[in-house]
């Protein structure tokens, strides 16, 4: 496994190693992503592929204050949470190429991508999909007697499906352990959620269920940490589901193929410089004198190695083999 | 005098057990005022006076079972009207008629169905001199369930009115008591999330049964079962899976109109991913659910309201397991192949006994799984018959007998003597007139029509 940066953290609180990880672990999804979009645009990568690049923090908080046995679920917008989980950038890279060492031996592609062994249950294409799934996991958890928690991830948009609430519902009513995390990043595909959510405080989505709700600075990965911790505690603790709101941004468009017309360029522009996740966290290394400007550096350097090998290989594997197309259908 | 009749209490009800009375002879009641307790298939049911009066004479005592629809079961008289002997009453009885022929099933199956179904039983799972009990197809499922929630704990049933009510057709009857409110889990209406929940619970490692109180309502659902359930297995890689059962009742009832009348076997069939069942007998039923339990794959099992009620034997073994995907020789013949499944195979059987009398010798195939679809048999049978014709409810564009024909027409063309012929429901949404819904549904004189056919005779 080449993933020196990201692994699940262990619920300690945030001290100065931890925020070096989180500055590297957010930085390996962001060289990760724009490696990815580089590939896109030679053609290397097919499909839909829809970039993580300005919500780093929200997943690498709060995977920072999960467990490594805890789940994890998402939509599409997933090359960030796993490599939050531990995966290795080489597969999920490759998968992305549709290749045979790909996480799912290239049949999968950039949406649909899981690893049992670091708990990662995808990768869904389906908006609002993962949502009942990730339920569901808690209920094999609160089956079973274990204390793990279901950290279940999606969009503002998917926020307003139906299956959501159906899902709050036997949650809280079954108590189930599973933390519902809304990465509002302001825009459903072209759609702001202005436009489309008559309650836009996703926090407060759940309170016709009881269940509690919070929303954090997710552009600021000690803040979704802390937060991730008291979400966590609250599940361990047989308390029921619990929904963190992430206040974050996505510079890129939803997928490679959006222009991204429905929202101007300054906008985009004064996130980037006055939100930015990876800059605010380095600033404050720097500041508390906890890193140089050379120690940042050596840190990209180490994980643009890393993305760089991932690339090659993602290259250089072969594609899957032709006997493939039938495996895998039923076991 | 106004005479008290039997009620029906349910679509599908044509008898049911007065199981007591709560008036009696010479009570005076007014609309409203419950005068029995009646037992149906699916559950006991209060029944209300309509009309104010005084109970004449009780004409069927408490206790007694199979009393048909329409009936009468008491008489009410007015005020200085006199009850007339229990006798008179008796010799004016019409016999009751029951119009839906559609539905019809063996009277309570067992002395009519016995040997048809000892023929459809032979195979190597029934070793030779079995005892055999014979059971309800709802009893064979609820068996099914409880041995393998029994065998292993990871097995849980979740659904609407699964546990405390027993289930809305009374197939999870006793597991509540059984198993526990942890495995026995009753579910908000909310088909499309508890789909998914179980999903995910099977991702997490249990092997959930999810009921679907009638696969109509699972439409709400399909996208969990389709995109979640069926290709994650592919998209994975192989890695994830949901080894999980969906079960319920499938196809038309009888009068509750298009939108709870419909057959999905030709839908779900068509899904890589999944494997798919539609057992007709008893045996069938239990054989089965208990290997899609244990199977590996998510399995889409298609059950019948109307087939619950019917009783055949069933093979007295500790573990009876069926494999699936392979369709049974239900009766050997020369003439014709009839293929089917589900409650068409009883159709099946009663025209071939139709078709026995104008000497065509017809051999029956149940398919008893959809997916994988057992073609080889049909095919070796049609290379002995020399002629198809395949029989199902379910409309008849991309149909399971479209796709029949085509792999026949293909693999078996030098063998054919006539076309393949399909007989399906008609190509309309199910109407709720009883004429109209008659008409949109196969008979057994379609299915002889389209077999004489074949053979070329009128």
């Amino acid at each position: 496994m080449e993933n020196p940066a990201a692994s699940k953290g262990n619920g300690a609180g945030s001290n100065s190693a931890d925020l070096k990880k989180f500055y590297s672990d957010m930085l390996l999804i962001r060289r990760f992503e724009e490696k990815a979009g580089q590939l896109y645009g030679m053609g290397l990568i097919g499909g839909f592929c829809h970039l993580y690049i300005g919500q780093e923090a929200v997943v690498v908080g709060m995977q920072a204050a999960a467990r490594p046995d805890d789940q994890v679920i998402t939509a599409y917008r997933d090359h960030g949470h796993m490599l939050a989980c531990g995966m290795d950038p080489k597969g999920v890279m490759a998968e992305l190429t549709g290749r045979q060492s790909g996480y799912s031996k290239g049949k999968g592609g950039s949406m649909h991508m899981f690893s049992e062994e670091k708990r990662f249950y995808g990768g869904h294409g389906i908006v609002g999909a993962q949502i009942p799934l990730g339920t569901g996991l808690a209920f094999s958890n609160k089956y079973r007697g274990n204390d793990n928690v279901t950290l279940t991830y999606f969009g503002d948009g998917a926020a307003n499906q139906g299956q959501v609430y159906e899902s709050f519902n036997m949650a809280e009513l079954w108590k189930l352990p599973v933390i519902y995390i809304i990465e509002n990043n302001q825009y459903a595909m072209g759609t702001s959620v202005e436009r489309a959510s008559s309650q836009a405080d996703f926090s407060k989505r759940g309170s016709s269920f009881n269940i509690p709700g919070e929303t954090i600075d997710g552009m600021d990965v000690e803040a979704v940490f802390d937060a991730g911790r008291r979400a966590v505690a609250h599940c361990r603790a047989g308390k029921g589901p619990i929904i963190l709101e992430m206040k974050t941004y996505r510079y890129r468009g939803h997928s490679m193929s959006d222009p991204a017309k429905y929202r101007t360029r300054e906008e985009v522009q004064e996130v980037r410089e006055k939100r930015d996740p990876i800059e605010h966290l380095g600033n404050k290394l720097m500041s508390q004198g906890l890193a140089t400007a050379e120690d940042l550096k050596a840190i990209d350097q180490d994980i643009r190695n890393v993305v760089n090998h991932a690339s090659d290989f993602a290259k250089e594997s072969p594609e899957p083999d032709r006997a493939e197309l039938y495996t895998d259908v039923l076991a | 005098m106004t005479q008290i009749l039997m009620p029906a209490l349910s679509p599908t009800m044509e008898e049911g057990k007065l199981a007591k009375w709560l008036v009696k002879e010479g009570d005076t009641v007014k609309s409203g005022d419950i005068l029995a307790e009646i037992e149906t298939d699916k559950a006991t049911m209060e029944f209300e006076a309509v009309d104010e009066g005084r109970i004449g004479r009780i004409l069927v005592p408490e206790g007694t079972e199979g009393v048909k629809v329409n009936q009468p079961i008491a008489e009410l008289v007015g005020d200085g009207e006199v009850a007339r002997p229990v006798a008179a009453a008796k010799s004016e009885t019409p016999a009751p008629e029951t119009k839906r022929e559609v539905e019809a099933p063996k009277k309570a199956g067992a002395p009519a169905a016995a040997p048809e179904a000892q023929a459809a039983l032979a195979g190597p799972e029934v070793p030779e001199g079995t005892e055999m009990v014979t059971q309800t197809v709802r009893e064979a499922l609820r068996d099914a369930m409880a041995e393998e929630m029994r065998r292993d704990d990871t097995v849980f049933l979740m659904g609407e009115e699964v546990a405390q009510y027993q289930g809305a057709y009374k197939v999870s009857q006793g597991l509540l008591d059984e198993f526990g409110a942890q495995r026995v889990i009753d579910t908000p209406i909310t088909e499309q999330g508890f789909a998914g929940l179980g999903v995910g619970a099977a991702f997490g490692g249990l092997k959930p049964i999810v009921e679907f109180m009638t696969w109509n309502f699972a439409m709400q659902a399909i996208d969990q079962i389709i995109n979640s359930a069926a290709k994650t297995r592919y998209m994975s890689g192989g890695q994830m899976h949901s080894p999980m059962v969906f079960r319920g009742p499938n196809g038309p009832a009888s009068r509750v109109g298009a939108q709870h009348s419909q057959d999905y076997s030709a839908w779900y069939a068509s899904v890589p991913g999944i494997k798919v069942v539609a057992p007709y007998f008893a045996a069938d039923a239990k054989g089965l659910l208990k290997a899609a339990i244990r199977d590996p794959n998510p399995v889409v099992f298609l059950e019948n309201e109307i087939v619950y009620g019917r009783s055949f034997p069933v093979p007295k073994l500790d573990d009876f397991v069926l494999p699936i995907g392979k369709a049974r020789v239900v009766k050997e013949g020369t003439s014709v192949t009839i293929v089917s499944y589900s409650i068409c195979v009883g159709q099946i059987l009663e025209a071939a006994e139709k078709l026995a009398a104008e000497g065509i010798d017809a051999e029956l195939i149940d398919l008893r799984t959809l997916r994988p679809l057992d073609t080889e048999a049909v095919i070796r049978s049609v290379r002995k018959t020399n002629r198809l014709v395949t029989v199902e409810q379910g409309w008849p564009v991309c149909s399971i007998g479209s796709e029949l024909c085509a792999v026949v027409t293909q693999e078996a063309f030098d063998w054919l003597d006539a076309p393949p012929t399909k007989v399906t429901g008609k190509d309309v949404p199910m109407p709720y007139a009883a004429n109209l819904e008659k008409l949109a549904l196969p008979t057994v004189d379609d299915i002889v029509r389209a077999a004489k056919a074949v053979c070329y005779r009128s």
